[in-house]
């Protein structure tokens, strides 16, 4: 094995039922290297990420790493880490409630007995020298996502490794947060350790990777260094064709909400977790919350769907006055809520992605009118085939799909149901470049047909790109209300610093 | 690359292999012991009637009140994630129901009809119960049926002022035992309406779709405008009414009530039934068909230590070995193990680690 080479996969192979995943697939990675694994959705990235790390046994193939003479076989994650291989998956696996020292250092201590105080020495040690900042006797749960994610890292990284996996680590992350993880990144990659890491992301891997690694639908497409990749011929690499030029994307013009009226309208609307603000959406419109994560946006349209016990405000739809207190209230009068945290709100892991489908419709159906069969499947099909879902078949069970596929079913789940109103909280998140700017656009056509979309996103250019007008929020209110020309970068910044003017 | 409609049909349907598996070991293992035990014959009733007799009708008929509640059990474990305990207790308040009004008057068909609503409304008022607890104060469904579990079988013997009374009718011996004309038990009969009504209910109302949905994910259920609640209490009450008939079949077969040995234990059978059928006892997917076969298996179980003479006290020592190999039969350690053997011997792709996410 060459000297700077920490680890090296081999022709790897990996079949699901009707999947082929991985299809001899090779991949290097370097001592003190950043390397990017790019892809669109359903690729092979996680499965390939799950074989290094045993999660799945391999159908055939070779990984060799450093220091160690034959080909190594690696059954489970606890023998990965053995082996210098720690990972960092997207959801955070710690536990909040437990103390951060805790947190890096349970359930692998090999000592028989636990020495909480010099443990938690080490722990400060090891976040102070890593500068992530945190405390040891500091309840995780407190912590910020982007430090409880370091967290996460310093735990896999303080024992002996050499390669570092991040899988989306930064899709729940804001600007501020993905710099100072980057700037862990670049600490790790100084002392050595061979990083590989997964985004869709197409700036942070011009930001901090050394070299990219490509797959298309199991396959490998090549290694490239950055520098000789530019990020249009990466795009085309990913999706083996060119991408549309995104300015083709075009915003309409919204009918002025005084002629064609109020869609939906809230006054003083509140929840339990969400204070009470002013709303309203009209036909055709779409309009966007932003803020910084804890700002109150996601919370804002919670309330707007009833999703958190509703605790006052006076709703119209239409003009006419309704009571919208439960999810079952808001979909009857024709909303739809794509949720942000898509593994917990959304899927309905062991169903079929055909029941995932049509479950919204469903429900409003009503249980006494069951769909047929033969709908189900019609309606099914159609929309795999719309939204191009990656699936073996409609029968697969939903928790097998690749992150975005997933996300793209629950989209489909609330398309079946044609509200007159979606609310859409981060739906491009985990979702790959291609199928973004196809979201957005379906989002402006949806717009054009007459439903009211309002859209959340961490991506501010994405909001820009396709809402008319943005409502700012800060500190759990409503800092101010963008349209027209305000509509930039450095305004939206600015109102959520608090500068408004 | 899809997968053939075959192959799909037995990927869909992999659960149901133990309990088959299990009914499949017992007959053998009967026909090697005694080719004709499973043989049917037909010999006269006590009012002359030609009826069906036999190991296999003795199995099938002895099975229906476990079969029926472990119908209703596997509604209860997909929906809440827990079991009911109660059932037995329900059974026997259910049944105290029955007597008491048939008590009431001169038994003709009409007195045992009321009798019989009277007993399904009480049964599933205190399903309702249960379900209350479970639902609205969350709390575990083995602690919140506990408290009927231990009391039941007061309730039961309060109903009827702390008696065991007879009740005596040509109709109650046509519940318990044969509808004259007709050489089938009528409680193989009642299992099997009871199963063309739950295909009607799933066929005709999305309820599994529900069920499965509050079982796997109550959050995402809720967000989808389901009532988690509402469907977990529907679970307990449609359970409420299992432990009605399987109550009347148990009181007409003797023709009394016993509240203190009705149905007693039978809690634990149709548990384990739902277990041996393949459902998660966590919750969410479910087959019904799966406990169905796994409430037969045990019974045949039952009847074949009978059959080899094993003294009764002994039966459930035996009991509790058969079930423990069949439960770790179907563990995921012992799948995963068969399914890489399966591919070691025959080289054909198979998923192993169905169960692990791919986010
Ligand atoms: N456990 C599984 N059972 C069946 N199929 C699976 C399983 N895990 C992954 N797959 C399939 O393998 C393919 C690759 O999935 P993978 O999760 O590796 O994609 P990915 O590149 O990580 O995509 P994403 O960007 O959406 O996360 C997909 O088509 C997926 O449906
Ligand atoms: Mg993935």
């Amino acid at each position: 094995m060459q000297e700077d080479i920490v680890l090296t996969m081999r022709g790897i192979c990996k079949y699901f039922p009707g999947v082929t995943a991985l299809n001899r697939v090779d991949f290097t990675l370097r001592r003190g290297e950043i390397h990017a694994l790019m892809g669109e959705n359903g690729a092979g990235k996680s499965t390939l990420i799950k074989v290094l790390t045993g999660v799945y046994p391999m159908d055939a193939g070779e990984i060799r790493v450093d220091g160690i003479e034959n080909p190594i076989v690696i059954h489970s994650p606890q023998e990965a880490a053995g082996f210098g291989i720690s990972t960092v998956y997207q959801e955070i696996t710690l536990c909040p409630n437990l103390t951060v020292a805790e947190n890096m250092f349970i359930g692998r201590s090999p000592k028989k007995s636990v020495n909480w105080k010099s443990m938690e020495k080490r722990a400060g040690e090891i976040l102070e020298n890593l500068g992530i900042p945190a405390r040891p006797k500091q309840q995780l749960g407190r912590c910020s996502i982007a430090v409880q994610q370091m967290v996460a890292i310093a735990r896999a990284v303080d024992t002996d490794c050499k390669v570092l996996i991040l899988d989306e680590p930064t899709s729940s992350l804001d600007d501020r947060e993905v710099e100072m993880l980057f700037g862990l990144m670049r600490e790790l990659k100084a002392r050595g350790v061979g990083i590989i890491f997964v985004t869709h992301f197409l700036e942070q891997v011009y930001a901090v990777s050394d070299r990219i690694t490509v797959l298309r639908n199991g396959e490998l497409v090549g290694e490239y260094e950055v520098e000789k990749l530019p990020q249009v011929a990466l795009v085309e690499k990913m999706i083996g064709k060119d991408l549309e030029d995104l300015s083709s994307i075009q915003k309409s013009e919204v009918q002025a909400a005084s002629e064609t009226g109020d869609l939906y309208e809230a006054k003083g609307l509140s929840s339990s977790e969400a204070e009470a603000f002013d709303f309203h959406i009209a036909k055709g419109e779409v309009n966007g919350f932003t803020g910084l994560l804890g700002s109150g946006r996601s919370e804002s349209v919670r309330a707007i769907f009833g999703a958190d016990p509703v605790t006052g405000g006076a709703i119209r739809v239409n003009g006419k006055a309704v009571k919208i207190t439960k999810p079952l209230d808001a979909m009857k009068n024709g909303i739809g809520y794509l949720p942000e945290d898509r593994k917990r709100d959304g899927i309905i892991a062991d169903l079929s992605v055909r029941d995932n489908i049509i479950l919204a419709l469903q429900v409003i159906k009503g249980m006494r009118h069951p769909l047929s069969r033969a709908q189900a499947e019609a309606f099914a099909d159609e929309y795999i085939k719309a939204l191009s879902i990656k699936t073996a078949s409609p029968d697969t069970p939903i928790r097998s799909l690749s992150g975005g596929n997933q996300q793209k079913v629950i989209l489909a789940r609330w398309l079946l149901t044609h509200p007159q109103y979606l609310i859409l909280d981060e739906p491009t998140r985990g979702i790959d470049v291609g199928t973004k700017t196809e979201i957005q656009k379906l989002v402006l056509k949806l717009s054009e047909e007459g439903m009211g979309i309002t859209f959340i996103s961490s991506e501010i250019e994405e909001m820009l790109r396709t809402c008319s007008r943005l409502i700012v929020m800060r500190d759990r209110h409503i800092a101010g209300e963008l349209t027209g020309e305000e509509l930039s970068q450095e305004q939206v910044m600015r109102t959520i610093a608090g500068g408004g003017e | 690359m899809k997968r053939s409609g075959a192959s799909r049909f037995f990927y869909n349907n992999s659960q149901l292999l133990i309990p088959l598996i299990a009914i499949l070991l017992l007959t053998v293992f009967n026909l090697i012991r005694d080719p004709g035990f499973f043989s049917v014959g037909i010999a006269a009733n006590n009012n002359g009637d030609p009826v069906l007799q036999g190991n296999l009708i003795s199995i099938l008929n002895g099975a229906s009140e476990l079969v029926i509640l472990s119908m209703g059990m596997t509604l209860v474990t997909a929906a809440a994630g827990g079991q009911d305990i109660s059932v037995g207790a329900l059974a026997a308040i259910g049944g105290s129901v029955f007597v008491k009004v048939l008590k009431g008057g001169s038994i003709n068909g009409l007195l045992v009809l009321a009798a019989f609503l009277a007993c399904c409304a009480a049964a599933m008022v205190f399903g309702a119960l249960n379900g209350s607890l479970v639902s609205f104060f969350g709390i575990q469904p083995m602690i919140a049926t506990l408290i009927l579990f231990t009391c039941g079988r007061s309730i039961a013997y309060w109903i009827n002022g702390g008696a065991t009374p007879t009740v005596a009718s040509p109709i109650l011996n046509a519940i318990g035992s044969f509808i004259p004309g007709i050489p089938v038990p009528t409680p193989i009969l009642i299992v099997i309406a009871a199963g063309i009504l739950f295909a009607l209910l799933f066929r005709f109302t999305a309820l599994g779709l529900y069920i499965q949905t509050v079982g796997i994910n109550q959050g995402a259920a809720r967000l989808n405008g389901i009532s988690a609640k509402g469907i977990k209490l529907l679970s307990f009450i449609l359970l409420g009414a299992c432990c009605a008939v399987a109550g009347v079949i148990g009181v007409s077969r003797l023709g009394l009530i016993n509240h203190e040995t009705l149905l007693i234990n039978i809690e634990m059978d149709a548990i384990l039934a739902v277990a041996i059928g393949g459902n998660n006892l966590g919750g969410g997917r479910f087959k019904m068909i799966g406990s169905v076969l796994g409430a037969y298996a045990i019974q045949a179980l039952t009847i074949t230590l009978y059959a080899m003479k094993v003294p009764s006290t002994d039966v459930k020592a035996y009991k509790a070995v058969v079930i423990i190999i069949l439960v770790i039969m179907g563990s995921p350690v012992v799948k995963d193990a068969a399914g890489r053997l399966w591919k070691r011997l025959f080289g054909t792709r198979r998923t192993g680690t169905a169960g692990k996410e791919a986010a």
